[in-house]
């Protein structure tokens, strides 16, 4: 029977998705073969979603400490110190493949799960971001998912009172079978309140609380760990469905609990439910857990002990009472209508033991099922053979436009240019009175910190059609946009949490696309000084073998020191001036201008060097701090024409620029010849920033740009109604009314017309 | 003067109100648990916003059962001044001491915005700190908003000046396919009962107090009901 | 043991946006032939009682007082004998 050669159960392994390898694996580890519960453990804990086999290696690349960081990678979440004795609480999730079979429930969950992650820590959740990718709008499954997945954001997040206050959202083709949910929650804490989830002190009592259990989900983390195709659609009885009301009840009981001290450590249940969580705690504290299954609250009968511990039914907690505090506890969780239950004890040995009454169902060492167990994969990388002829494309075989203000019409039209406020409409983003920056303002979203000056800022960011030409760079430049786009309200970026969306990595291309990622993401946090402070990593996500582009995701946060100093990018008064801070190259390559308007995904990656952005970002923030501008906005997509249109549709009032300068330069503008006019007004050139300020100010400005070695051009005056753009000559010259009408209506006409 | 905020299971703006009428208008304020069967020492009641019970059945469906609707509804027949916000409003028309429903939005779609409100009653303990017809900037979260009254039920709301806020555009516009933002009757954002002491909205003054935050009008709503108890006008006794 | 069936439909007369909004999606996805769409919701109840009449009682009580809001909603309701 133990010589390992039971090919039933090896069979059964590799049915729920672990290799053969792996299954030798588990029988060194265990000494004998699993029986079938422990097998599922295994295949849960050891998927990729929930063991980062294949990512955590390349983890020891990224910064994780710095001087505001209290806590790292390992725990449920990242916490920063933002002064004051209190603490931000942030952390990026992601629900992709779910949201790929059924949209609402798929967001809606993900949300409910990057919620616990926070609050689990003793935190309130304060607001929620999201970073979302779809297919074209022109599709009819693509709209389904679109409309599904923001349906599903509004009613979770609505109805639990967390606002969500911002993030961003990207179409192209490249995900059309793989849409990406990257969800962010963010939490205030006193730093004395914050607890970490750690099953300490032998023979603590170990409770299950919230939502009864059900079948939800099972093997949902292995579902999350493997490519989409034909069959996937069979898996729905693998989504959960979420219950945001007793996630409401769940958050304020659970922050009850903390706040009355009356917890050693508490852990949500979310991917690999109870087995996760029980493995997760002890491995932490190098205890063990024992529990009854039969003690845990359940919705329907006849549960095996397989399906306990691997439903990922929601709305659960799993908590550890201080000695003698247990029935304080659970009074406090059914005075919220809640179950509260106790279903084991803490033990010395390090064992997982699951138990029906008193036969005994399970047993593994925590330590095996958890990612110190789990193995640890590196693929042999390799740049990808079509790259170079990507990146070597030749542009200037591109023809110019004859149109400009069709071109940026186009560009405003764009969906992932256009106004998202047909999406933002439906989120409530003032619940909790802390919002001071709304959705369609401004470059971040921020909220002030009751009781203190103070106020964070947060963004998420990233391109995947960037990393697709260029996996490094891609990835430092989301990095360089979230901080920058903290920047531009007037907030220090301080930490990141990331969400890294790939393909296959067992594909020697992929893994190369992420090695090159995670680097471009350790060297930019390091030289901006935001430390990683915990993340997501999803892979898989290809369907029929196709990936996506490579995406991560960043998501920064910023620290406001005086609330009353915010910047948003309204264009203001007539008459003020406007600066074009940063340098202008040709670099046509990777552009959104040159997909909507040319058709073409080709060349070379707009450079980025970070030391000239970390002088950019440290120049903006003085200039908000002594008052000297009046609107601030980072330029990414679209290039300048662009962010100029936003400036003035926002502010309801023109603005007449002139690139072309007698005496300073913006890069190369000052030689008409030297840069293509599309480049100039399109191109994605790094590091720039477009402000407006009274004429008065512009000296002191300019002067300062000087001293942090950043170019700074005064290109121009706000008033009139329309947008000039000229260079040699006039380029653009479009209607503020026309420009927002095109920007304003484009994603609603998608979602009403077909 | 003592607010009694009534906390259901879902509420979720009980702590916006509090920090409104506490932290910025410097009143007292009480938190009412949904299963308690008497009131404290209040002067006036606020229900506030959020999912009582999730919304699920109906908006406010389930709340206006609790244990505590009972005594609210005696404060509120001694004449007793009480608001209800949003959910609140919803748990008001449910449980009939307002009349008509809050239905679902003409659009389907929640909606988070700004709104102006005219002021079309400010003869109201509610709103006796504005002036005729002005025009307040107060936003709005909602899905099921569009506020519905039969004919011969609008009739009557309007003979008594039950109409208390409507909604209108910045400067006072009235036409209602540009700002009504739900399908209301009306344009109807707000009501008071014949008695003058029970209203319900749908914007949320709690969110309009301090200029950082975007607009400061939520302060006339508010402000009322503080000058209507300490000049005696709005007061009653317990 | 008594099975109960609730139907809760908008009043008629009174608009109901989301059964037009329904039907304006079936029109678009081809089917003209569907009209007067209207969405309410349906309610399923055990219901303990030693008679069927006394059974019906509670289920309309349910059905008045709680499952539906008279203002802006009607309702009907069936009752079954089930087997426990």
């Amino acid at each position: 029977m133990s010589n390992g050669i039971n090919s039933d159960m090896r069979a059964k392994a590799i049915e729920l998705g672990l290799s053969s390898a792996e299954y030798d694996r588990i029988l060194s580890q265990l000494g004998r073969e699993p029986n079938l519960t422990e097998l599922g453990m295994f295949a849960a804990l050891w998927s990729e979603h929930c063991a980062y086999k294949h990512s955590r290696a390349l983890f020891s690349r990224f910064p994780t400490d710095g001087p505001h960081i209290l806590q790292g990678p390992g725990e449920n979440a990242g916490i920063i110190d933002i002064g004051d004795g209190m603490a931000v609480v942030m952390k990026v999730e992601s629900h992709n493949h779910p949201s790929a079979v059924e949209p609402y429930q798929g967001a809606a969950t993900g949300i409910g799960g990057i919620l616990r992650d926070i609050f689990t820590m003793g935190a309130r959740p304060v607001a929620c971001l999201n970073s979302l990718r779809f297919g074209s709008l022109a599709d009819d499954r693509t709209r389904y998912l679109f409309s599904g997945v923001v349906s599903g954001i509004a009613g979770y997040g609505n109805c639990v009172g967390v606002p969500t206050v911002g993030g961003e959202i990207q179409f192209d083709e490249s995900y059309t079978g793989n849409p990406l949910v990257n969800v962010m929650c963010v939490g205030l804490a006193r730093q004395e309140d914050i607890i970490t989830a750690s099953a300490s002190g032998v023979g603590n009592a170990v409770m299950v609380a919230g939502a009864k259990t059900g079948r939800d989900g099972i093997l949902g983390a292995s579902f999350a760990s493997g490519e989409l195709n034909e069959k996937s659609e069979e898996k729905r009885p693998a989504i959960q469905v979420g219950d945001p009301f007793t996630e409401k009840l769940l958050i304020e009981a659970t922050l009850e609990v903390i706040k009355e001290k009356l917890l050693v450590g508490i852990q949500d249940m979310g991917a690999a439910g109870l087995t996760s969580s029980a493995c997760e705690m002890a491995a932490r504290a190098e205890t063990g857990i024992e529990m009854d299954l039969l003690k845990v609250p359940r919705r329907e009968e006849g549960i095996t002990p397989y399906e306990m511990m691997l439903s990922e039914s929601q709305e659960r907690m799993l908590l550890v009472p201080k000695p003698g505090y247990e029935e304080a506890v659970a009074a406090i969780y059914r005075r919220w209508g809640l179950d509260c239950n106790i279903v084991g004890s803490v033990t010395a040995d390090g064992m997982l033991r699951l138990y029906e009454r008193s036969q005994m169902v399970a047993e593994v060492p925590a330590w095996s099922l958890s990612t110190k167990g789990a193995p640890k994969y590196v693929t042999e990388s390799a740049k990808p053979a079509y790259l170079e002829e990507l990146n070597s494309f030749d542009l200037s075989t591109v023809a110019l436009p004859t149109d400009y203000d069709d071109c940026l019409l186009k560009l405003l039209a764009s969906p992932g240019i256009a106004s998202k406020e047909w999406v933002y409409r439906q989120y409530d983003h003032m619940i909790q009175n802390n919002t001071v920056l709304v959705p369609g303002r401004a470059d971040a979203a921020v909220l002030r910190v009751k009781d203190t000056a103070k106020g964070i800022a947060f963004s998420m960011d990233g391109n995947g059609r960037l990393c697709y030409l260029d996996p490094y760079t891609g990835a430092a430049a989301a990095v360089a946009e979230a901080a920058r786009n903290v920047a531009c309200t007037g907030a220090k970026p301080v930490a990141v949490t990331d969400g890294l969306n790939y393909g296959n990595p067992e594909k020697s291309d992929v893994y190369w696309q992420f090695a090159r990622g995670v680097d471009g993401i350790a060297d930019a946090c390091r030289e901006l000084e935001t430390p990683v402070v915990g993340g997501n990593v999803s892979f898989y996500n290809e369907t029929n073998g196709q990936p996506i582009y490579p995406t991560p995701i960043i998501g920064m946060l910023g620290i406001i020191n005086d609330i009353s100093k915010t910047c948003d990018y309204a264009f203001k008064e007539a008459g003020h001036s406007v600066i074009l801070l940063g340098e202008t190259r040709e670099e046509l390559g990777a552009s959104e201008y040159l997909k909507v308007c040319a058709g073409l995904v080709a060349g070379k990656v707009p450079e980025l060097d970070l030391k000239t952005e970390k002088r950019l970002i440290r120049l903006i923030l003085e200039l908000i701090d002594r008052k000297l501008i009046a609107s601030a906005h980072d330029l990414s997509e679209g290039g300048l024409a662009v962010a100029a249109a936003e400036c003035c549709i926002a502010g309801g009032i023109g603005a007449v620029l002139q690139l072309i300068q007698s005496d300073s330069a913006i890069g190369a503008i000052s030689d008409p010849n030297a840069i293509r006019p599309d480049a100039l007004l399109f191109g994605e050139s790094q590091s720039r920033i477009l402000i407006s300020a009274p004429p008065e100010a512009v000296p002191a400005i300019l002067e300062t740009a000087g001293r942090y070695n950043i170019s700074a051009a005064a290109i121009g005056t706000v008033g009139g109604s329309n947008l000039q753009i000229a260079a040699s000559r006039v380029y653009v010259d479009v209607p503020v009314r026309e420009m927002e009408q095109r920007w304003k209506n484009s994603i609603a006409s998608c979602m009403t017309a077909q | 003067m003592r607010f009694g905020i009534v906390v259901f299971p879902g509420s979720n703006c009980d702590d916006d109100c509090r920090y409104a009428l506490e932290d910025v208008l410097h009143q007292e304020t009480v938190y009412i648990w949904h299963n308690e069967h008497e009131l404290q020492k209040i002067d006036a009641i606020v229900l506030p916003g959020g999912f009582s019970y999730g919304d699920y059945l109906r908006p406010g469906a389930i709340a206006r059962f609790s244990p505590i609707m009972e005594a609210v509804r005696r404060f509120a027949e001694s004449g007793g001044p009480v608001i209800g916000i949003c959910n609140g409003f919803q748990i008001l028309t449910e449980s009939g001491l307002l009349p008509g429903a809050l239905r679902r939005n003409e659009r389907i779609s929640f909606i988070c915005n700004d709104t102006f409100l005219k002021v079309r009653n400010n003869n109201t303990i509610f709103t006796n700190t504005c002036t005729p017809d002005q025009v307040l900037k107060i936003p709005i979260a909602h899905m099921d908003g569009n506020y519905y009254i039969d004919p011969a039920g609008l009739e009557r709301l309007r003979s008594y000046g039950g109409i208390v806020l409507s909604y209108c555009g910045p400067s006072g516009e009235e036409s209602l396919s540009e700002y009504n933002p739900n399908g209301s009757v009306a344009g109807i954002a707000g009501i008071v009962n014949e008695a003058g002491n029970v209203f319900g909205l749908m914007p949320h003054p709690e969110r309009a107090c301090e200029s950082i935050l975007g607009s400061e009008d939520g302060n006339f709503i508010f402000g009322s009901i503080i000058k209507a108890l300490e000049s005696g006008s709005g007061r009653w006794t317990a | 043991m008594f099975k109960g069936v609730v139907r809760v439909l908008p009043k008629e007369g009174i608009l109901d946006p989301q059964g037009k909004a329904i039907e304006g999606a079936l029109a678009k996805l081809g089917y003209d032939c569907v009209s007067n769409v209207r969405s309410g919701r349906y309610f399923e109840v055990n219901i303990k009682a030693d008679s069927k009449p006394e059974a019906q009682k509670a289920l309309e009580e349910i059905a008045r007082r709680v499952l539906s809001n008279p203002v802006i909603e009607t309702f009907s309701c069936t009752l079954t004998e089930v087997q426990n």
